[in-house]
């Protein structure tokens, strides 16, 4: 297949064509998009040549055609003139064959040269009797050869049968000049029969004040199309630069520069512009003030209630913890209550800790405290720390972690946290299966698993697991402890690192739980170093 | 001998618990209810540590801190409401040596005084040197002394032992985890910050230029060490 061969090698070269053009132009079409004022002036210079060359060539057209037309005029008028003054002087020869034909044909000629000479320089004449071959023909100036000039089609149609007074534009070179000549023929009846009479005038002049008239439309043209360009720039930026200054300012607004306002100047539209602008900024900045004063409270508010809470939280816990110390001494009932004081005066106390930290993501001031860190020793802490209540569960904790330190620019507290609510969530709901902690990093990001073969999540709870007080099954809750806000809170401390935290899981099949945070602060993490749907299940699937 | 401590704390119910759980645990309490006074109470009584709330009135536990700082180094434990960062670092900054968040075991707090308070029983006698050439500091550890060309520089026992932990094993790096159990007496790491703000106050005085470190130096994503020459 030749040509399908062919056919393919083509639409290669062209594409990469396409793709070097695209490449090299990026430069001006990156301009074209983003300047308004060289769209519209390069627009406007287009429209405007396209307008100005059409008028402007109508115009020298027809000028030419004017002047030609005149010197056509002029011509006919004075062939008309030579003719009958021809035929005229030609009456006195009856005969063809008078010698003194030639010699007065050839004065002829010069007379009637004599009287164009002075009016019409370069003129030509010539007086042909070609079907007498005694007559020869006659041409002034002699140095001059007409026969460039007066072709043979032409000598038919004027010598032939039905012949009169023919035209035709001819450009020869005369005396080592290329000179257009305009050339008429015609018949000139005698008694002996006839003769043609050839006037050739030349069209310098015409040419020449056409060609000055096609030079000053040109410069003309030209002049106005830049001038139309020139007008057009100047246009567009009056109405482009308070939109750019608009843009600027409202570059700077969002910068958090809240004073910032453009200047209105007189009552047209782009004042319009800049009024509804500043009143746009003025709104937005009292709307943030506003709400910065708002959080600003907030934030005064739960530090004055974790305050004033936890003073008094505190002295309870320390006349409990001495009461429970001294529990073996008073009767059963008051012992057990004792203990029951003590038991929920912890769960209460988690759960201020952990509705304290929430309100204090949502009124915005968790800050993140990041430096480098390796995170391989708190995955063993965790670990570590939660393998009492991972034994007392019947749960074997395994670590899937790599040799060498994961170093990553982490808040280590707010890390550990998350990861401590994921083991102790897993081991909770492991049901005495093993536990799976995994880690793997690449440049980018770091990414811990935690894997359970407990009883899973139902669709859809993937998402509902990170909603605050969220209970899987409201029979079950009361025997597993934890505040409910353990993994909102995992979660907004995942997003504060930049980092995502997700979740996996199918009914009876377990459950997985992924935290993937960005090796360096700030940075956006684009993949995860580790599958969230664990890889024995993908396994499964396909 | 029994300690004596100092509680600087506002509310009257806490102090009076404060009181009881510090008195069966073998401690000698005084307190006093509000910032002003406690600049003297603390030089009247002369105390072997200070429990000190940051929340006041009058004057702040930070400032007390400070005032106190500024005449003694005796250990000062901070009982604050607050966890964030800045109010943590804030009141480390302005001297003490530990903290503990409200509301806390009354275990707890015994074991951070009874840390702070177990000073270096009879060491031997030790001298050491750290830091590199021409910018070395000797350590007389029994002495509890740390001279620069011959001149002392006043260091609070927290920051003498923490700058000892470190000579005594240069080139060796220590995770911020080891410092807090080996210097606090922590059994299981707890507040990484506690250690960042001790080191940076005590590069204050010892380092020339504590912007650029030569003595203690940071080991990225691990830890601190101390320079040698």
């Amino acid at each position: 297949m030749p040509l399908r061969r062919a056919l393919r090698l083509v639409r290669r070269w062209w594409r990469l064509l396409v793709r070097h053009l695209m490449r090299y132009t990026a430069p001006a079409r990156r301009a074209w998009r983003r300047s308004l004022q060289l769209r519209v002036v390069a627009i406007t210079l287009v429209a405007s040549s396209l307008l100005v060359g059409t008028f402007g060539g109508f115009i020298a057209d027809r000028s030419a055609e004017i002047l030609l037309k005149r010197a056509e005029d002029e011509a006919r008028a004075a062939l008309t003139t030579k003719v009958r003054y021809a035929e005229d002087q030609l009456t006195l020869y009856p005969q063809s064959r008078d010698p003194e034909l030639p010699s007065a044909l050839k004065d002829l000629v010069n007379e009637l040269f004599g009287g164009v000479a002075s009016s019409r320089g370069d003129s030509v004449i010539s007086i042909r009797a070609d079907g007498y071959p005694d007559l020869s023909a006659v041409t002034v100036p002699n140095n001059v050869d007409p026969r460039d000039l007066i072709t043979s089609e032409m000598i038919r149609a004027v010598s032939g049968e039905g012949g009169g007074v023919r035209q035709q534009i001819r450009t020869a070179e005369i005396n080592g000049q290329t000179t257009k000549y305009l050339v008429y023929g015609s018949p000139v009846p005698t008694r002996f029969g006839q003769v043609e009479l050839y006037y050739m005038v030349p069209l310098t002049s015409e040419d020449q004040d056409a060609n000055l008239m096609r030079t000053t439309v040109l410069a003309t043209g030209l002049a106005l199309v830049i001038l139309l360009g020139v007008v057009a720039g100047l246009v567009t930026r009056l109405v482009v630069t308070p939109v750019r200054v608009a843009a600027r300012t409202a570059q700077r607004l969002s910068a958090g520069l809240l004073d910032q306002r453009m200047k209105v100047n007189g009552e047209d539209d782009l004042a319009l512009l800049a009024a509804a602008f500043n009143q746009m900024a003025a709104n937005l900045q009292r709307q943030i003030v506003r709400l910065e004063e708002m959080s600003r409270l907030q934030r005064r508010f739960t530090s004055d209630v974790s305050h004033e809470l936890r003073t008094p939280l505190t002295t309870v816990r320390m006349a409990a913890d001495l009461i429970f110390s001294e529990r073996e001494e008073f009767d059963p009932a008051v012992a057990r209550s004792a203990e029951l004081l003590q038991a929920e005066l912890d769960r209460f106390e988690e759960l201020l800790t952990d509705l304290l930290e929430i309100s204090r993501f949502d009124a915005g001031f968790a800050a993140l405290d990041a430096e480098h860190t390796d995170l391989v020793p708190i995955v063993e802490r965790v670990a570590e720390r939660l393998t009492g209540l991972a034994e007392r569960a019947g749960v074997e904790l395994e670590l899937n972690l790599p040799d060498t330190p994961v170093i990553a620019e982490v808040d280590p507290r707010r890390v550990e946290r998350v990861l401590r609510n994921l083991v102790g969530n897993a081991v909770e709901h492991a049901e005495a299966k093993p536990v799976l902690i995994t880690m793997a990093t690449d440049d980018a990001a770091v990414a811990v698993t935690v894997r359970d073969h407990g009883i899973g999540l139902k669709p859809g709870e993937e998402r509902l697991v990170f909603n605050r007080f969220w209970r899987a099954d409201p029979s079950r809750a009361r025997q597993t402890g934890g505040t409910g806000l353990g993994l909102s809170i995992s979660v907004e401390d995942a997003r504060l690192h930049g980092g995502w935290l997700e979740a996996w899981g199918s009914p009876g099949e377990g459950a997985q739980f992924r935290l993937t945070l960005p090796v360096r602060a700030g940075d956006r993490l684009v993949a995860a170093p580790l599958p969230l749907i664990p890889r024995d299940r993908t396994a499964e699937v396909s | 001998m029994r300690a004596r401590v100092l509680v600087v704390d506002d509310d009257p119910a806490l102090a009076e618990m404060l009181g009881i759980v510090l008195r069966s645990e073998g401690f000698l309490p005084s307190f006093v209810a509000d910032g002003e006074r406690a600049l003297a109470a603390f030089r009247e009584n002369r105390p072997d540590i200070v429990l000190l709330d940051l929340m006041l009135p009058g004057m702040s536990g930070i400032d007390v801190a400070r005032a106190i700082r500024a005449e003694s180094g005796i250990p000062i434990v901070m009982l604050t409401a607050k966890s964030d960062t800045v109010d943590v670092v804030l009141g480390l900054e302005s001297g003490a040596d530990d903290y503990v968040v409200k509301p806390f075991k009354p275990k707890e707090l015994v074991a951070r005084m009874r840390a702070r308070l177990r000073r270096g029983e009879d060491a031997a006698p030790e001298t050491l040197t750290i830091g590199p050439p021409g910018n070395q500091i000797t350590i007389d550890v029994p002495a509890h002394t740390v001279s620069r060309d011959g001149e002392e520089v006043k260091l609070t026992p927290l920051e003498f032992d923490l700058l000892v932990a470190l000579a005594r094993k240069p080139r060796q790096v220590f995770t911020r985890e080891v410092l807090l159990e080996q210097v606090w007496g922590y059994r299981h790491a707890a507040d990484t910050r506690l250690v960042n703000v001790h080191v940076q106050r005590l590069r204050a005085k010892i380092e020339p230029d504590p912007e650029r470190p030569e003595i203690i130096l940071t080991v990225r994503g691990v830890g601190y060490k101390a320079g040698t020459g």
